[in-house]
């Protein structure tokens, strides 16, 4: 019988220092909840280029392989465990996924969103939940020009300045625009795309007259139409936010027929198909890349950038676009904060207030420039943006960004308390560039 | 003038994609009573097979004669149907040919939900690119404008499609077998007619129809997840107002939606989402069947 008891007893012991253990083991991570497109059109252009970036990332932090100042292992010491959650399903899923989560995984921090709809509907339950939110990725500047939260951050720009930026970079190279149309998809983000750049023509641009205005629905694939109305229309200019295998197709279709001939085509957000597209990208197309992310990135250098390039190339067998850049940013934005809420809270692992506080206008430096959240009373991002044009090169074999222009993040984007619209109309006052 | 050769054009263009997107719906429903709504998946699975099967030519050194892409186009979708429609046919849908026609909405919707996954799970989620085929043919100047000659290609493969889909049906015994099981499923089958069979081979020429038709769209597309989706939506109000099963229908409503919608583009670009669902409104008004179903005494 004291044989059993001494069984029993070795077995409650053992399974104590278990469960000692495996809280101790928890103690040490950092729990952080991943969302993006796994599946669905938005997956191959954006949600799976930046998880494969986060991935990376999260595991050369976790080795302490950065430099300084991300130099020490994972978030301050503690390992970062990150938990994927796939974006596809729609706003009212991901309220819920995100409500799971917070309450269910019990994540320290979510870092997600590449579609506008979610960064609108995620907010408030963040709110709700006292939950540390991240919005890492989504462009309508609305999030925080109609909102206001404490637990809600965004590390990237908001879309205005890839279209105020496309339209400073077409003035200041004198290209002769006596005329310019536009193929835009027909949601928020290509409706506001052409809305900004229509502005910010206007200011910079007057004498350019507006021709036809075509918004086919998003992932159309069949543009032989608009291609013959652009056509027709004879522009000087055509501009378009198109994305994904939305671009991919109207860049094929159109190149096919000679338009990059007859006009020149400016792109607020196309560098993400280069790998794909390869030599059916045209020379001297405009490109913007929603930062200084892709080509425009590595045509800047410096040692993170190029050591994440490297090291993402080497994994990934292709060269990292915008998606991953902007993955990488939010990552470093919530390590940055992460560990000045460390520093003063005597090193424990922070709580969501204590995040908040740190992550309110914080700066810090990414592979796309020195990100800072200037905006929305210290929660939404500003960043510098550069526009380029393409040109094939013969040597390496690759596309590569010629006559890039970087834009100081206060050139191109609105000055906090002002909304993006109301200061490109004003004909951006302030601006610093 | 120049306008409306150019609406014209981009009409017929878009309109011969649709009849061949379309066409085997139609077929499908005509004959199994089935609304099937993997057919945006089949679609999908075309694509992709076209696309793999244009590289694997290529590949294998089809620049020597590379208008043998077609053939490898074509050969894809046929394998397709080979494969995809006894599968799904004899395994799933004939167990619901004489249930209730929602539930076979409902059958079909999982399968599309399941196709859409089967394809990540066999090619993945990068585009593929099979852009060969498409320049091939160099560029056709049509009045102001230049135009890609696989485009007429697309339109000859659409005209092709319906003389020989209409041919079979009605100028052939195996078709006006058909016919008579797509007018009273079961007097033909007191007649002798294998309607079982005719299922399965009317099944396997929808499945083929389909998969032509992401075939023929493979090599001007980046063929990727989710490009079945909005095929099904616009299939659906072609052959809505040509009339549920009627092949001339789809052609007549696919090239009255084409031109519509080229004309909206052209003129009143506003309205190009709004003007495909505004003919197939205006033509349910004075016709509910469609054009080109007879209004039905209903049995009681």
């Amino acid at each position: 019988m004291n044989k059993y008891l001494k069984a029993a007893l070795g077995g409650v012991a053992a399974l104590a220092t278990s469960v000692a253990l495996t809280t101790a083991a928890a103690a040490e991570e950092f729990k952080v909840g991943i969302v993006t497109f796994l599946s669905g059109g938005a997956a191959e252009s954006f949600g799976v280029p930046a998880w494969n970036g986060g991935q990376l990332l999260i595991k050369m932090m976790n080795e302490g392989a950065l430099p300084a100042p991300y130099d020490q292992k994972g978030f301050g010491g503690l390992e970062i465990a990150p938990l994927v959650i796939d974006e596809a399903g729609g706003a009212t899923k991901q309220v819920q996924e995100f409500r799971n989560l917070v309450q269910r995984e019990n994540v320290d921090a979510v870092l997600g969103y590449v579609s506008s709809g979610d960064c609108l509907a995620v907010p408030p339950v963040a709110e709700e939940l006292k939950a540390f939110l991240i919005l890492y990725d989504c462009g309508t500047p609305r999030v925080f020009e109609e909102a206001s939260y404490n637990y809600v951050f965004r590390t990237a720009a908001h879309a205005a300045m890839d279209n105020i930026s496309l339209a400073k970079y077409i003035q200041s190279r004198g290209i002769e625009v006596s005329s310019f149309a536009g193929v835009n998809q027909d949601y928020a983000w290509g409706q506001d795309s052409w809305a900004d750049f229509v502005a910010s023509m206007g200011h910079l641009m007057p004498d350019a007259e507006q021709k036809t205005a075509l918004f086919p629905k998003i992932f159309a694939g069949q543009y032989g139409t608009e291609i013959s109305a652009v056509m027709r229309a004879r522009p000087a200019l055509l501009h378009s936010s198109l994305w994904g295998g939305d671009l991919q197709a109207f860049m094929l279709q159109s190149t096919a027929r000679g338009i990059h001939e007859r006009m020149r085509i400016a792109l607020a957000a196309g560098d993400h198909v280069i790998p794909q597209l390869g030599q059916k990208m045209p020379n001297g197309i405009i490109l913007g890349a929603r930062g200084v992310n892709g080509l425009a990135a590595k045509a800047r250098g410096g040692e993170l950038t190029d050591l994440l390039w490297d090291a993402y190339i080497k994994e990934y067998g292709v060269f990292p676009v915008q998606a991953p850049f902007r993955m990488w940013q939010g990552l470093l934005g919530l390590k940055t904060a992460v560990e000045k809420a460390m520093a003063a809270n005597g090193g424990k692992k922070p709580n969501a207030d204590e995040l908040a506080a740190a992550m309110t206008g914080l700066s810090w430096e990414a592979p796309s420039g020195t990100i800072t959240m200037a905006l929305g009373g210290g929660h939404q991002a500003i960043q510098p943006n550069a526009i380029g044009v393409t040109k094939w090169d013969e040597g390496s074999g690759q596309m590569t960004l010629d006559d890039v222009e970087y834009y100081d993040a206060e050139c191109v984007n609105p000055p906090d308390g002002v909304k993006a619209v109301d200061w490109i109309k004003a004909g951006f006052p302030g601006a610093k560039c | 003038m120049d306008l409306l050769l150019v609406i014209l054009i981009d009409g017929l263009i878009y309109g011969a994609w649709l009849f061949i997107v379309s066409v085997g719906l139609t077929l499908v429903f005509g004959v199994l009573g089935i609304l099937n709504l993997a057919h945006g998946s089949l679609y999908a699975i075309g694509a992709y097979a076209a696309a793999s099967a244009v590289g694997l030519y290529f590949t294998l050194g089809g620049d020597v004669f590379p208008l043998g892409s077609y053939a490898a186009m074509i050969l894809a979708a046929l394998l397709v149907a080979v494969v995809v429609a006894p599968i799904l046919e004899r395994g799933l849908l004939r167990h619901f040919y004489h249930r209730d026609e929602v539930l076979g909405v409902l059958v079909t919707y999982g399968v599309f939900l399941i196709l859409e996954d089967v394809i990540k799970l066999i090619w993945g989620v990068e585009p593929l690119f099979v852009f060969e085929p498409y320049d091939l043919l160099g560029t056709i100047e049509a009045g102001p404008l230049f135009y890609v000659a696989y485009d007429f290609l697309v339109i000859a493969a659409a005209v092709v499609t319906g003389i020989l889909v209409w041919y079979f049906l009605n100028g052939t015994n195996r078709g006006k077998v058909v016919l008579a099981v797509i007018h009273d499923r079961e007097m033909s089958q007191t007649m002798g007619v294998n309607v079982d069979r005719v299922f399965m081979l009317a099944f396997g020429a929808g499945v083929f129809l389909a998969a032509l038709g992401g075939a023929l769209t493979a090599p001007m597309i980046s063929v990727s997840p989710g490009i079945g989706v909005n095929v099904i939506i616009v299939a659906f109000a072609v052959i809505i107002i040509g009339g549920l099963g009627s092949i001339e229908g789809a052609a007549l409503g696919a090239v009255m939606v084409g031109i519509a919608r080229a004309a909206s583009v052209h003129l009143v670009p506003e309205l190009e989402l709004f003007i495909i669902y505004f003919v197939m409104a205006i033509v349910l008004v004075f016709r509910p069947e469609g054009l080109f179903v007879k209004t039905q005494t209903r049995k009681i």
